[in-house]
């Protein structure tokens, strides 16, 4: 008996799925089986890390489908994850059912992202960065001084989300919200990737010349990169806010873009998979780094919180850097090599 | 009628002329060179006809469209696309991608088709796929089809760029120097390419090349540039024997190749 050395196709149509082969399959259902059952074990504090990062996940899966696939480098991306936030506490507070609220976050923030993505038409790379860094000031100042609509530095509060009269309050259940769209984010952005509009953004990324020549439209491209990606961003910042119950404009700082671009930085930029592994990475670090002041903590004896506080900063700075220099590609390059490497196990040369 | 009418063109940077009511006519079916001294405006050229420039005055017609008003992401459309004197390929994308975005102004299913990619946007992928692998065939890529089109070797980057100048389906293709840079055996191949193009699809080319050997054997009429002038046009053996062209061409690397 023979067994098939390699992967053959005999259909263009399975050679670009996802997941092409069945070994793949069964360790991605393999994979999901263990999120949906793992929470369920563990104590509701780890549970609530899973529900972050499902909310890290899609904030930076948006993100890099406007930065690392279209190349339009943007440092407000967590002010549009705000705008979606502050629509969910205003429309929930009015009575509107949450699976309106949801896509209603995803629109205002789509639209939010639009007109601030007007100036990448003119505008690229540093200069771009700047503009963006303009609207995420701009949205920062509506949060804290439209008092009446935002409740300025006094916050929203919100009430679980509910859906069909099933209620989602507490860490499990939204864990499996979260999860759920954090799925159909991963899910649609990678189709769009693979097709037509997802070509257009890294064509327009890596050459607008010839972006132009074989028909893209330069000014919708860009718009739509940006009504994309800021749609995702406001349903993210929709699931954070019905998850933390009160949001305050500090929440969606410059921090928070910045977070954001250290995530597809640290995964690889233009990989859904490295989005997604630099938010898993970036939520565990400071839990990690927590972890690791109490224990030395408990060493030392003593009262060290304020200073941890201080490395926990220096570490995070440290990592990026790190990674900048020895993994340029990120955390998804790291993946593919390994896997290439086991695929050729032991021949890997 | 011409299948492209270049009429009283001019085009000027800040007060510089690149172009001067240039005029010539390109019919259809045939390969037309447009040939000149390094900076006679051969690029500009290409650049108005694609619309990349604007030219101040004068027409240019496809079939008897106005080209000029038309945007130039809509110009694919209307049977026209191009490669370029200097490799601009997507340089992330694979080969295969960069000639499935050759045909993007084919590709007309919607955002959301393509989000939920089901029925339409599948079934446009797998037809247009199929006819990108036969254009990958056809110019002998098939070993390279998923390999990042940025990392290849600088000759088959310049077949890549045909490949995707050739998925847009163009009833005129405007090649810019695609031999510059290569040595001889792939120049020819390229020559082999533009004279199947011509010859066995039915496409209508215009060519700016350096190569003067080439020029001559594969082109049906010659287009002489200098200056941002037409010197001279007609067939290869009168616009060579053309003393006009020969004196611009006096002292320049060329002129071996104009009989000199
Ligand atoms: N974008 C531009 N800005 C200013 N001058 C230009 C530009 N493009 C071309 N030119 C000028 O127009 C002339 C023709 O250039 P070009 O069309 O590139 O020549 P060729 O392709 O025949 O070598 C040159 O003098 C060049 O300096
Ligand atoms: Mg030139």
């Amino acid at each position: 008996m023979q067994d098939k050395c390699g992967l053959f196709f005999c259909s263009y149509r399975a050679e670009s799925a996802l997941f092409p082969s069945g070994f793949q399959r069964a360790c991605l259902a393999a994979f999901l089986l263990a999120l949906v059952i793992i929470p369920l074990g563990i104590n509701s504090y780890y549970v609530s890390i899973l529900c972050l990062m499902n909310i890290a996940v899609i904030g930076a899966v948006s993100l890099n489908l406007l930065t690392g696939l279209c190349g339009q480098i943007s440092l407000g991306h967590g002010a549009f994850f705000g705008v979606g936030a502050y629509t969910a506490g205003i429309l929930a507070a009015k009575g509107v059912p949450f699976l309106l609220v949801l896509p209603a976050s995803g629109a205002v923030a789509a639209m939010a992202g639009m007109a601030f993505g007007l100036p990448s038409l003119r505008l690229k790379g540093i200069y771009l960065a700047i503009a963006s860094l303009a609207a995420q000031l701009i949205l920062e100042y509506v949060f804290l001084h439209w008092e009446s609509m935002t409740g300025g530095s006094n916050g929203l509060m919100l009430m679980a989300p509910e859906i069909f009269g099933l209620k989602f309050d507490s860490d499990i259940k939204m864990f499996y919200l979260t999860l759920g769209v954090a799925a159909l984010t991963v899910l649609a952005v990678s189709n769009i990737t693979r097709t037509r509009p997802g070509r257009a953004f890294v064509a327009i990324r890596d050459h607008y010349l010839s972006a132009e020549i074989v028909g893209v439209n330069l000014f919708a491209g860009k718009l739509q990169a940006f009504g994309l990606s800021s749609f995702l961003a406001g349903v993210g910042g929709c699931l954070w806010a019905h998850y933390t119950n009160f949001i305050t404009p500090e929440q969606f700082n410059i921090g928070l873009s910045i977070n954001y671009l250290a995530m597809i930085i640290i995964g690889g930029l233009g990989s859904v998979l490295g989005a997604i592994f630099g938010a898993v990475f970036l939520t565990v670090l400071p839990e990690a780094l927590n972890a690791v002041a109490a224990l030395a903590g408990q060493m030392l004896g003593g009262d060290p919180t304020a200073s941890l506080a201080a490395l926990k900063g220096g570490v995070f700075g440290l990592v990026l850097t790190l990674f900048l220099i020895f993994e340029p590609d990120g955390l998804a390059q790291r993946w593919r090599m390994a896997k290439a490497y086991w695929k050729l196990y032991p021949f890997a040369h | 009628m011409p299948l492209l009418d270049v009429s009283d063109v001019t085009l000027t940077f800040k007060g510089i002329a690149a172009l001067v009511s240039v005029c010539f006519q390109v019919e259809e079916g045939q390969i037309v060179s447009l040939i000149g001294p390094n900076g006679a405006g051969k690029t500009s050229m290409l650049n108005c006809i694609s619309g990349r420039y604007h030219p101040e005055a004068g027409s240019i017609t496809l079939g008897g469209s106005e080209l000029l008003t038309v945007p130039t992401h809509r110009r694919t459309s209307m049977g026209l696309s191009r490669t370029f004197q200097n490799i601009a390929l997507f340089r992330g994308l694979s080969v295969l991608d960069n000639l499935m975005v050759g045909r993007h102004a084919q590709l007309k299913y919607g955002l959301l088709s393509s989000i939920l990619y089901f029925g339409a946007a599948r079934r446009a992928e797998d037809a247009h796929r199929r006819r990108v692998e036969e254009i990958i065939d056809f110019l002998n890529l098939s070993p390279y089809r998923h390999q990042p089109a940025g990392l290849l070797p600088y000759g088959l980057q310049k077949r890549v760029e045909l490949g995707r100048a050739l998925a847009a389906e163009p009833r005129l293709l405007l090649l810019d120097e695609p031999m510059a840079g290569m040595n001889l055996e792939e120049t020819e191949d390229m020559a082999r390419f533009v004279l199947d193009i011509n010859e066995e699809w039915g496409l209508t080319v215009l060519l700016v090349e350096h190569d003067m050997g080439v020029v001559m054997n594969i082109s049906h009429q010659v287009v002489v540039l200098d200056f941002g002038q037409v010197l001279a046009q007609g067939a290869p053996e009168a616009v060579q024997a053309d003393p006009k062209v020969l004196a611009a061409y006096l002292g320049s690397e060329d002129a071996t190749f104009l009989g000199r």
